[in-house]
Order: structure tokens, then sequence, then C-alpha cells
């Protein structure tokens, strides 16, 4: 398995992907159909229909448990859907594993990493994994920590790395292959502002270069500014999809959202957490 | 706050089997051979109050320092200790020291091997109903024995994770912490010769471990039988006093590991350059061998399963010494080959969920199965070899090197093929990436235990041409079996490490979402 890409892109250029392709005949890079996922009885995700367009940045919010893992973790082929198809850029996830994963770069939510690696080591292992040659996974990873601002502590455990560092170095390790499409499910937690300014930006660049993102959050300040598309997701179907503008009427993404989903609560609360 | 700390065991003990029946399973068939062990000792004990007080304190005094040894040692290098209620989960809880150690230990006694023990310990009182005071006594004593024996396994098994997580472990001077354990086997060898020696040679043991911590708190009761009324007072003292430094010793350490979470101990852990990664090949696989070999040399729970190797020619030393014929010593090649292919078996659930990234990848299972395979073989090739060379140049049977090199070595290459396929398809509950490798989920001894029962029937067979070879060069003598040993195992081996690593890549292929899922249950 070798990587498709040109392999003398130095620095930001890395992140550049190859121009999107005619894709599926229907002009999606990404199209998921009646994916369905239940844990016993609980059904996590309900048959949801999704269609991410060649060029987007897309978001992905939802209340906790709304199911944005799951349909990620089964659009990256991470986790076996009970029913429905997904396909990327017209190759199907599930039937052609090796094939798709090639075309994706991954951040899961609520996994680990190898993190009795450096942070050097473990963006090297995911490019060496991913079956590049040397010279190319050396150029990319230095320029991936100095991007990310990770180039101080390139030789420190990941076991030591702080919360937000964790992630970029997880960012970075999907990165490595310059993908056509990037999956990252929160990839904002406990950043800190500056890193995830400079993530942004570096995301920006890499949708303008053709590449493809889609993001799960429940920060909806940050989808509505960051994202071109939104979808909200709760209790595992798929209430509303569209550019922002479509989606949101108007309105703030926020409002929008507590109306869709519902469950504000307007009660008195806990009156003996009251401190006076 | 003792209470809470129990039914918070018992809920999450009954929580556990509701997600792995497999738990259950273990628990039970556990239960029902701590039953049966605890009928014969009973039954046993009840035999001795017909004899007299001083043979029965010799025996009962022997039997509790055992007691207190296995709790001390068998966790350490078998099967860990039950860490369902982990002291790190109590940080943030303002819980007072003292009722913490207080509700740990009742704890820790609520598990097969502790109320095991404490029903054997009460069950001592039968050997003594023929005198009062003695039965009286020997149940306080038996709560107190029991105490200590949970004190002493925590105070052993987090002295032992200092142990094995440490960077110096790793160094040459490593070598000389593992001293104390090593001197396990003299000690075991010196109670096989008590036992194969006359009584003389056990009482005088007895009385000697009775004036220390090991024997003391079991020879208070015997003492009063016999109306040695100074002694047992004096021995009562030493055990509360070995008792209370023990607690003392535990305390230091859960202090320590209450405000020093385990990843921030070590400081200063950074080095430039990527490490092994520069020396594997550019490819998957390759990628995959350096990564799983730097876990070995820096992940203590890999670490902690290479402390039984060096232990094993010790023990087995001394335990040939006794009988003064060393031929049993030939078989360390073999051993050392099955211990060593077996380890890579629960690869996978050690990863835990950082598996995701070779999922993914995309990485094949041929490369991963191939990797994780390649950085075992790095070290266990040289080990064994050094195995079988060693004692057949000590006893100077070179002609039987052919012969046993190519059994090791088949067992050796047929083992890491045979692992190959068994952890791509099972995943074992193991400690969490930076959890103490001592600690195992309740039940899981008993699966562990069958599963490499099973995993060492199926290899016996892999290796039988070998087998059988090695058995007709003994038999015969002719040393051209020996060679034919030596083919066999090489080619055999191969073959069968390579069939291996195709199977279990195929199968993982198949089922990596499953693997992935199955390693996130347990996070």
């Amino acid at each position: 398995m070798t990587s498709s890409e040109p392999e003398n892109l130095p620095d930001q250029a890395a992140f550049q992907a190859p121009l999107p392709s005619a894709g599926t005949p229907d002009g999606q890079a990404l199209a998921i159909r009646g994916l369905a996922k239940s844990f016993g009885a609980k059904t996590a995700v309900n048959g949801i229909n999704l269609d991410v367009p060649a060029g987007s940045f897309y978001g992905l919010v939802g209340p906790n448990g709304a199911g944005k893992t799951t349909t990620l973790s089964m659009a990256t082929g991470l986790l076996r859907p009970d029913r429905g198809q997904v396909r990327v850029h017209g190759v199907d996830v599930w039937g052609h594993p090796l094939q798709a994963k090639r075309l994706m770069g991954i951040l899961p939510d609520g996994v680990r990493l190898f993190d009795r690696l450096t942070g050097e080591q473990l963006v090297t292992y995911a490019g060496l994994l991913r079956g590049m040659d040397r010279q190319t996974v050396a150029a990319r990873v230095a320029d991936l920590l100095t991007a990310l601002d990770l180039a101080g502590d390139a030789g420190t455990l990941v076991v030591d790395y702080s919360a937000g560092m964790t992630k970029k170095i997880a960012l970075a390790s999907a990165l490595i292959h310059a993908p056509r499409l990037l999956v990252l499910d929160e990839p904002f937690e406990s950043v800190d502002p500056v890193s995830a300014a400079n993530i942004r930006d570096i995301l920006h660049d890499y949708v303008r270069s053709g590449g493809m993102v889609i993001v799960s959050s429940h920060v909806m300040d940050l989808v509505q500014r960051m994202c071109d598309h939104v979808a909200v997701i709760a209790q595992g179907n798929v209430l509303a999809a569209g550019t922002v503008d479509e989606v949101c009427g108007g309105a703030s993404l926020e409002d929008r959202f507590v109306a869709l989903v519902g469950g504000r609560n307007r009660a008195e609360g806990l009156t003996w957490l009251r401190t006076s | 706050m003792v209470a809470h700390l129990i039914r918070l065991k018992l809920t999450l003990l009954r929580n556990s089997f509701r997600r792995s029946p497999w738990q259950l399973v273990g628990v039970a068939l556990g239960g029902l051979y701590a039953l049966g062990v605890l009928a014969l000792l009973l039954g046993g004990l009840f035999y001795l109050s017909y004899t007299e007080p001083a043979t029965a304190r010799t025996v009962v005094v022997l039997g509790g320092a055992a007691a207190f040894l296995g709790w001390a040692l068998i966790p350490l290098v078998a099967l860990g200790v039950d860490m369902t209620l982990d002291p790190a989960r109590f940080v943030t809880f303002a819980i007072p020291m003292p009722q913490l150690l207080a509700g740990l230990a009742a704890g820790g006694v609520l598990g097969i091997p502790g109320i095991m023990t404490l029903l054997a310990s009460l069950g001592q009182a039968a050997a003594w109903w023929q005198h009062p005071a003695a039965m009286l006594a020997a149940v306080p004593c038996a709560v107190l024995a029991v105490l200590t024996a949970v004190v002493l396994s925590r105070v052993t098994t987090s002295a032992g994770t200092a142990l094995a997580s440490s960077r110096r472990f790793k160094d040459a001077s490593g070598v000389i912490a593992m001293v104390p354990l090593v001197l396990l086997g003299p000690i075991i060898a010196g109670i096989m010769e008590g036992l194969r020696s006359s009584q003389d040679f056990l009482a005088g043991l007895a009385g000697v471990l009775s004036w220390t911590p090991l024997g003391s708190v079991w020879s208070v009761p015997g003492d009063l039988a016999l109306g040695a009324w100074g002694a047992a007072a004096a021995k009562l003292l030493i055990s509360l006093l070995a008792l209370a430094g023990l607690v003392w010793l535990w305390k230091l350490s859960l202090a320590r590991a209450l405000t020093t979470p385990a990843h921030t101990a070590a400081a200063g852990r950074s080095s430039a350059g990527l490490g092994l990664f520069a020396r594997f090949p550019a490819s998957p696989s390759g990628a995959v061998a350096a990564r799983a070999l730097t876990y070995w040399l820096k992940d203590p729970r890999y670490g902690a399963s290479l402390i039984v190797v060096p232990l094993i020619p010790v023990v087995m030393f001394f335990g040939t010494s006794q009988a003064g014929d060393f031929t049993a010593m030939l078989w360390l090649g073999p051993l050392i080959a099955f211990l060593l292919a077996f380890s890579i078996s629960a690869d996978i659930s050690y990863d835990n969920t950082a598996f995701a990234l070779h999922l993914a990848a995309g990485v094949s299972g041929r490369a991963d199965r191939a990797g994780r395979a390649l950085a075992c073989a790095v070290f266990a090739v040289p080990l064994t070899a050094l195995a079988v060379v060693v004692p057949v140049a000590a006893m100077d049977r070179w002609h039987l090197l052919p012969a046993l090199l190519g059994l090791s070595l088949g067992t050796l290459l047929s083992g890491l093929g045979l692992s190959s396929v068994v952890s791509a398809r099972y995943t074992y509950n193991v400690p969490l990436p930076g959890e103490s490798p001592f600690k195992t989920p309740p039940g899981s001894a008993v699966r562990t235990m069958v599963v490499q029962g099973l995993g060492m029937g199926a290899l016996m067979l892999l290796v039988l041409p070998e087998g059988l070879l090695t058995l007709a060069m003994v038999l015969t003598g002719r040393p051209l079996f020996g060679w034919l040993a030596l083919a066999a195992g090489l080619v055999l081996g191969s073959a069968l490490l390579l069939a291996g690593i195709r199977i279990g890549g195929r199968w993982y292929d198949r089922r990596g979402p499953e693997l992935l899922q199955a390693v996130s249950v347990n996070k």
C-alpha cells in the first residue's frame, strides 16, 4: 500500500489534497444511506441518510448521546453498522475498507493513543502504518509538529502530554497521509484558543485546496463560524441538514438547535445549590 | 465508610458479571475449587485435634506461613491482585486515610482467596476444641492473620509495580534488584527439603518460623494449648507489630500513589529521535514491530510478564539440585520458548482502544500479525537459544543440542504462529495502559489459565513431530534423529508461523471492527 500523493510537498502544502475527483455520480464526497446501529435494546443511530458535497466544511452537531460518534465511527470503518451503506468518493467503506481508509483521515473521540511513544514517534508510526516512505514521513512529521506548535515537545512521551496536546498529536496522525476527507470527532475539545485558531486555519487551507472536512462538535458558535454545511442530529435521527444558512434561516445556530432538539429546562433548578 | 466501600465492591462485582458472563463462570469455577480445597483443609484440621498439641502447632504454623508466602508472592509472579477498589479512584473524595485503609483492607478480604483464607483460619479453631483457651484465641488470631495476609499482598504488589515500572529495572542494574525475587528458589527448595526430611526438621523449622512474623500469629493457639502463656503473649505482640509495620508501609505507598498519579511519577522522560522506528524497515509491518518492541521495553505491563523468565531457571535449578540430578534443566529451552511465544497472544488486549489507529490506517492483517511476531522474535530467539545452550554446556551433553534446539525453536515459531491466530480472535481483560501490571479483574485468572491450558495443548500437537524425533534420539541415541528434529523444528516451525500470520491476518481483516469493540468494553 503506497500513498497516492506527490511526495514533494513542503510546509502547509503538505495538507494539500488532490483536486476533488468526480466523486460519486451525484457529486457527493460522502454519502450515507440508511445507516443504523443498536446496542442491545438502545437504538444509537436510527437509519440516517446524509450527503456531504465535495469541497464542503461540514459540521455535525447534536446533544450528548445523539449518535454523532457512532455515526462517524460507522462512516469511517471503525464500527460495523447493523444496516446501511457508506460511500466515500464512490468507494463503499464496508465493501472495500482498505481502499476507503486510504482516502480518509480520522480523529476518533474517546480512544487511547499509543501513548508510550513520543509525539514524533506516534505521528511517524501513523505515516509508516499507511505504507508511506521514510523521507516523506520525516518531512511531513516535522511540518505537522511545527504547524501544530508541538515541535518543542516532539521528544516527550504522549502519556505526559496535556489533553489539548494529545488532541493535537492525534490530529497530526490523521493528517500525515494527506487524506481527501478528514473526519474529526470533537477536534477542539480541551484545545486552547490559540491552537484552535491555528487548527482552524489549517483546516480552511485544506478545504480551499480541495479537501473535505467533517467535524462533530457541540460548540454551536464554532460550527456556525467555521462550517459551510451543518447537520443536526438527535436521538439517532437527522433533524435538519444543509448549508448553514438553510438550516439556521437567519437565526443563530444555537437558537435553531435548541428549537429543533428541545429539552431546555426552565424550572427553578437546584435551589439548594445557591450559596447565599 | 468501611460499609460503603464493601457495598461498592459488591456492586462493582455484580455489574461486571452483568457485562461479562465469562467472569461469572470464572468466579464460579474458582469458588468450587476453593470449596473443595477448604473441605479438605477443615477435615485435616479436625483430624489434627486428635494428635499431640505440639504436632498440631507445627502443622498449623507451617501451613499458615505457606499461606502468607502465597499471598505475598502469587500476585507478583502469576495472577495479579484484584483491584476492583483501585485507590487511585478515591483521589477526589476526601476520605481520611485510616478509614480508606480499613475499607480497602475489608474490600480485599471479599473475594475468593480472602474468604477462603478467612474460613480456613477460623477452621483452625477446630483443631483446638480439646483446649478451650486455645480455641477461643484461635478466632481473633484468624482475623488478625487474614488482615495481615491482605495487607501483605498489597505491600508486595505495590513494591513489585514500582520495580517493574522504574526505568532502572530495564538496565543491567535491574538484575540486582531481582535478587530478592530470585531468592524464592532457595526458599522453596528449603521447604521441599524440609518436607522430605525428618519430623524433627519440620518441628525445628516451625519453631523458628513461629518467632517470625510469618508464623507467629499461627502459633499463638498452639502455645496456649501447650500452656506456654509467655511465648503466646510474645508471639501475639510480634504479630501485631508486624501488621502495624505492614499497614504503615502500605499507607506510605498509598499516600504516594494518591498524590502522584502514575504517569507523572517519572520526570524528564524525553528522548530525541525516532528510536526503534529508525532501525526497523519503513513498512507497515516494520512499523508495527518497532512499536511493539518499544512497548516491550517501556510498558511495565510487558515488563511484568518478563519477570518470570529469569525466575524459571533459578527455581528449576534449586528444585533439581535437591534431587542431585539436573536432567530436568534440559527442559528449560522448550519451556521458555512456550512462555515467550504465548506472551503476544494478548497483544491487542494490551493495545486497548489505541488499536483504533491500526484500524483507521487500514493496516492489513498480515502486516499487523507479522510485525507483532517479529518484535517478540527479536528477543525471544536469542533467549531461547541461550536457554538451550547453557544447560547443555553446563552438563556437557552436547549430543542433545541439535534435538533440543529443534524442539525449542519449533515450539517458539509454532507458538508465535498460534498466538498470531489467537490474538486476532480472542481478547482478554488485562490491565489498562498505565495501570498497575499486577491488577486483574476478578474471575479473569481462571479464564487466563483455561486459555493458556488450551493453548499449551494445541501447541503440543503442533510440535509433535519435533517432540517425537527428540524422543527417538534420546531412546536410540542416534544423532541422525537429533539433526532431523532440528530440521523439523526450523522448517515446520517457520511454516506454521507463516500459516498463523496468514490465518490470523485473514481473521483480523474480517473482524477488525469487532476487535475494537471488544477491547473498548474494558476501558
